[in-house]
C-alpha cells in the first residue's frame, strides 16, 4: 500500500458520486424535455384548432353574407367601373 | 475443578466428521457460485429482458394526417384529436341523475346510454366516438367508475358542403373513404412510429433508450381549387338547381393555361362534418363519375374536324330546309326556318341538320379519332376514384345515322370534366393539357389536336353563339367577350328518348380574346318548364364567370355596355 492509495480512493469516490449526480441531473432534464415536447404537441393541436376556427370564420359564404346583409355592400355595376390602364414605365 | 482437563469430558471426534462438514459447505458454495455464474454469464439474456420489462417501455408515437389546402394555402381539411368514450359495463356504477347528465352532454337519448352500460354480456362498449375535447373533459368531471376515454382523431372540413364532393371524407379511423381523401390516402396518412424509453416509478419518462421507428407525419396536399371560385360556383349552381327544381347539377371551372381544376361542385351536396343517414348516391362526384349524352355541346368538334380537313370554311353554305334530313329510315329535324345556314351559323343557331350533313361528309375513322383526341371514351386521369370513361364506340360499328347523331352529341356519353377539358382545345391554340386536381407549378406539356387557325375559327363561331342571334345570349358578361355552346339533350328512358326529361348544359370560356377559364355547367332534369341549355345552364355560366374573372383580376376585353337580351319571341331555340 503506497501513500497515494487513499488519495486515489477519495478521487474514485468523488467520481462515482459525480456520476450518480450527473445521471440524476440528466434524467431530470430529460423529463423536463419530455414535458416541453408534450407541450409542443399540445400547442400544435391547438394551432390546428385555431386554424380550423379561423377558416370557419373566414368562409367566403359567411363574409359575403355579412357584407351584403349587415354592411349593405354590393359589387358595382360594370357601367360604374372605369378601367385605368397603367402608364408605360418608359415615360 | 477444571472442566477442560476433566477426563470425563474429554471428547474425541473422528477427523472425518469435520472434513465432511467442510466439504459439504464448500460444495454448497461451489453450487451457489456455479449458479451465479450461470445466471450472470450464460443465461443473462432472459433475465435482462425480464429486468428491462420492469422499467423500459415501448411507446407509440402518433403521426398526424396531412392537411388538405387550397391553392392559396387555405385549409380545407384538418385533423384534430378528439375523445372516444367507452365503458366496461361490469364495472360501471352510475345513478339515474348521472345518466341524464351524460345524455345531455353527449346529445344522445338517455335510454340508449342506459342500454349500453347495462349490457353486461360485453366487456367493452363504446358510448360515443368523436367527442370534442371540451365535452370529454366535462364527462370526465362526472367521475363515473367504469367509464373511460381514449384519444382518437377527427377530420374537420371548414368548407362544409361547398367542397364536399371533391374532398370526400375519412372514416372513424381516419382512413380516406371518398374523394381526394381516398385517392391520396397514401400521401395524407402518417406512419406511426415507436420508441423504447425508461420510465420511473411515477410513470415519467427518464431516458430515451432507442428510437425503433421514427413517426412520419402525413404530407400536406395542395389542391388546384380556389376557395373563392369554388364558393361562387357552388352557390350559383345550388340556386339554379333549386330554381329550376332540377334533380342535380354540376359545374367545373378549368384554368386554360395549366389545366388545373379551379372549382368543381355538384348539387345537391352534403355536409361532410355531419353525414349520418346519407347514402352512397349523395357522395358521388357526378361531374367526374357520371356520364350523360352531351347534345349540341359536341357540335364544335365535328365542325373543327371539317374545317381542319378543308371540307368547309366558316362561310360555306349548308342546306337545312325544306323538311327534315332523311338518313335511311330516320329523319333529323331542326327548329329553324332558314333554308341555308353558313357553317358558322350552324354553331351559332345550333342546327342539327347542319351538323349531321357536315359529319356525313367526313370519314368515320377521323371523327372517332377527333373524339378520342378530345378525351372522350377515356378516363381523364385525375387520380380520382371512380372516374367515368364515357361511351365512345369504335367507328367500325357506326351506321351512317349514328355518325350523324354523334355530330350533335347523341349516341355518345361523356362526363362533365371530359367536356370541360375538351373545350380547352378551342380556348387554347388547338392543343390540350391534362387536367389536374392538384396545384400545378410548372406548365404541363401540351399535345396538339387541331391547327391554331382552326381553333381560332371555331372560337369565333362560339362567340357568335352567345350574342343575340345565337342560342345563349344569357351567357354574356358585361365587359368581357365570351364564347361558348349550349347543349340540350333528351334523356334516354327504357331505350327511347324521353320528351319530358332533359339535360341542359353550357360550356364556354372567357375572355374570348385570350381565354383564361373554361366553365362547364350541367343541370340534370330541370322541371319548372324551362329546359334549354341557353336558359337554364348559360345564366349559371355567366354568374360564375363574372365572379371568377374578378377574382383573377382579368382586364376587360369587351364593351362596358349593358347586355341586351332578345325579346321573348325572338330567342333562338336550339334543335333537340
Amino acid at each position: 500500500m503506497s501513500k497515494s492509495t487513499p488519495i486515489l480512493l477519495a478521487i474514485l469516490t468523488a467520481c462515482a458520486l459525480g456520476l450518480v449526480t450527473s445521471q440524476h441531473q440528466a434524467r431530470k432534464l430529460f423529463a423536463e424535455l419530455e414535458q416541453e415536447q408534450e407541450r409542443a404537441r399540445q400547442l400544435e393541436v391547438e394551432y390546428g384548432q385555431l386554424q380550423l376556427e379561423a377558416s370557419t370564420w373566414a368562409m367566403h359564404s359567411r363574409v359575403e353574407r355579412i357584407a351584403s346583409r349587415q354592411l349593405r355592400m354590393r359589387v358595382p355595376d360594370a357601367t360604374r367601373l372605369q378601367i385605368v390602364k397603367p402608364e408605360s414605365p418608359a415615360q | 475443578m477444571k472442566y477442560a482437563t476433566s477426563p470425563v469430558l474429554t471428547l474425541t471426534l473422528p477427523v472425518w466428521r469435520s472434513r465432511l462438514l467442510a466439504f459439504a459447505f464448500v460444495s454448497l458454495f461451489v453450487v451457489l457460485i456455479a449458479r451465479a455464474g450461470y445466471l450472470q454469464g450464460m443465461h443473462n439474456d432472459f433475465l435482462q429482458a425480464k429486468g428491462e420489462s420492469r422499467y423500459s417501455r415501448v411507446i407509440e408515437i402518433t403521426a398526424s394526417r396531412g392537411r388538405i389546402l387550397d391553392r392559396n394555402g387555405e385549409p380545407l381539411a384538418i385533423t384534430t384529436p378528439v375523445k372516444s368514450i367507452w365503458a366496461i359495463p361490469d364495472e360501471v356504477k352510475i345513478s339515474r341523475k348521472q345518466i341524464a347528465r351524460l345524455a345531455e352532454l353527449l346529445e344522445m337519448p338517455a335510454q340508449e346510454i342506459d342500454k349500453r352500460v347495462t349490457d353486461t354480456a360485453r366487456d367493452f362498449v363504446f358510448i360515443k366516438r368523436q367527442v370534442s375535447p371540451e365535452t370529454a373533459d366535462r364527462v370526465a368531471e362526472l367521475r363515473i367508475p367504469g367509464l373511460f376515454q381514449n384519444r382518437e382523431y377527427r377530420r374537420y372540413y371548414p368548407g362544409g358542403e361547398i367542397m364536399a364532393h371533391v374532398l370526400g371524407f375519412t372514416g372513424a379511423d381516419d382512413i380516406g373513404q371518398e374523394g381526394i381523401e381516398l385517392a391520396f390516402q397514401e400521401t395524407l396518412a402518417g406512419k406511426p412510429g415507436s420508441r423504447r424509453v425508461i420510465k420511473d416509478r411515477l410513470g415519467q419518462i427518464v431516458e430515451d433508450v432507442q428510437s425503433i421507428k421514427a413517426a412520419q407525419n402525413g404530407r400536406d396536399l395542395v389542391l388546384a381549387l380556389d376557395t373563392r371560385m369554388q364558393n361562387l360556383a357552388y352557390s350559383h349552381l345550388k340556386s339554379a338547381v333549386e330554381k329550376h327544381r332540377a334533380k342535380a347539377g354540376s359545374i367545373v371551372v378549368v384554368d386554360v393555361s395549366t389545366g388545373e381544376v379551379l372549382a368543381l361542385a355538384n348539387a345537391p351536396a352534403y355536409n361532410p362534418n355531419k353525414r349520418s343517414r346519407l347514402s352512397g348516391a349523395q357522395f358521388r362526384n357526378r361531374a367526374i363519375t357520371d356520364t350523360f349524352e352531351p347534345g349540341s355541346t359536341l357540335k364544335p368538334f365535328t365542325i373543327a374536324l371539317a374545317l381542319q380537313a378543308g371540307k368547309v370554311r366558316p362561310n360555306t353554305l349548308i342546306q337545312i330546309a325544306p323538311g327534315g334530313f332523311g338518313i335511311g329510315a330516320a329523319t333529323i329535324r331542326d327548329t329553324h326556318a332558314e333554308r341555308t345556314l353558313t357553317v358558322a351559323q350552324v354553331i351559332q343557331k345550333s342546327s342539327n341538320i347542319g351538323a349531321a350533313r357536315i359529319a356525313l361528309s367526313l370519314p368515320a375513322a377521323s371523327m372517332w379519332e377527333m373524339f378520342q383526341h378530345a378525351g372522350f371514351g377515356a378516363a381523364p386521369n385525375l387520380s380520382f376514384p371512380g372516374e367515368a370513361t364515357g361511351k365512345l364506340r369504335p367507328y367500325r360499328s357506326w351506321r351512317p345515322i349514328e355518325q350523324a347523331t354523334m355530330a350533335y352529341g347523341h349516341g355518345i356519353s361523356v362526363s362533365l370534366v371530359q367536356l370541360a377539358r375538351a373545350y380547352t382545345m378551342f380556348a387554347r391554340e388547338g392543343d390540350m393539357v391534362p387536367l389536374s386536381l392538384l396545384r400545378v407549378d410548372a406548365a404541363p406539356s401540351a399535345q396538339r389536336v387541331i391547327a391554331p387557325e382552326t381553333a381560332r375559327a371555331v372560337r369565333a363561331m362560339l362567340e357568335l353563339a352567345v350574342h343575340s342571334g345565337g342560342t345563349a345570349p344569357r351567357a354574356q358578361i358585361m365587359g368581357y367577350r365570351v364564347a361558348g355552346k349550349t347543349g340540350t339533350a333528351q334523356k334516354q328512358e327504357n331505350g327511347a328518348y324521353s320528351s319530358s326529361r332533359y339535360v341542359s348544359s353550357f360550356v364556354g370560356f372567357a375572355p374570348a380574346s385570350n381565354p383564361r377559364l373554361v366553365i362547364a355547367v350541367m343541370i340534370d332534369e330541370p322541371s319548372d318548364g324551362l329546359y334549354y341549355g341557353g336558359t337554364v345552364a348559360a345564366p349559371v355560366f355567366a354568374q360564375v364567370m363574372t365572379g371568377a374573372l374578378r377574382v383573377l383580376d382579368v382586364t376587360p376585353d369587351g364593351p362596358m355596355t349593358p347586355i341586351e337580351l332578345p325579346s321573348e319571341g325572338d330567342e333562338v331555340k336550339e334543335s333537340i
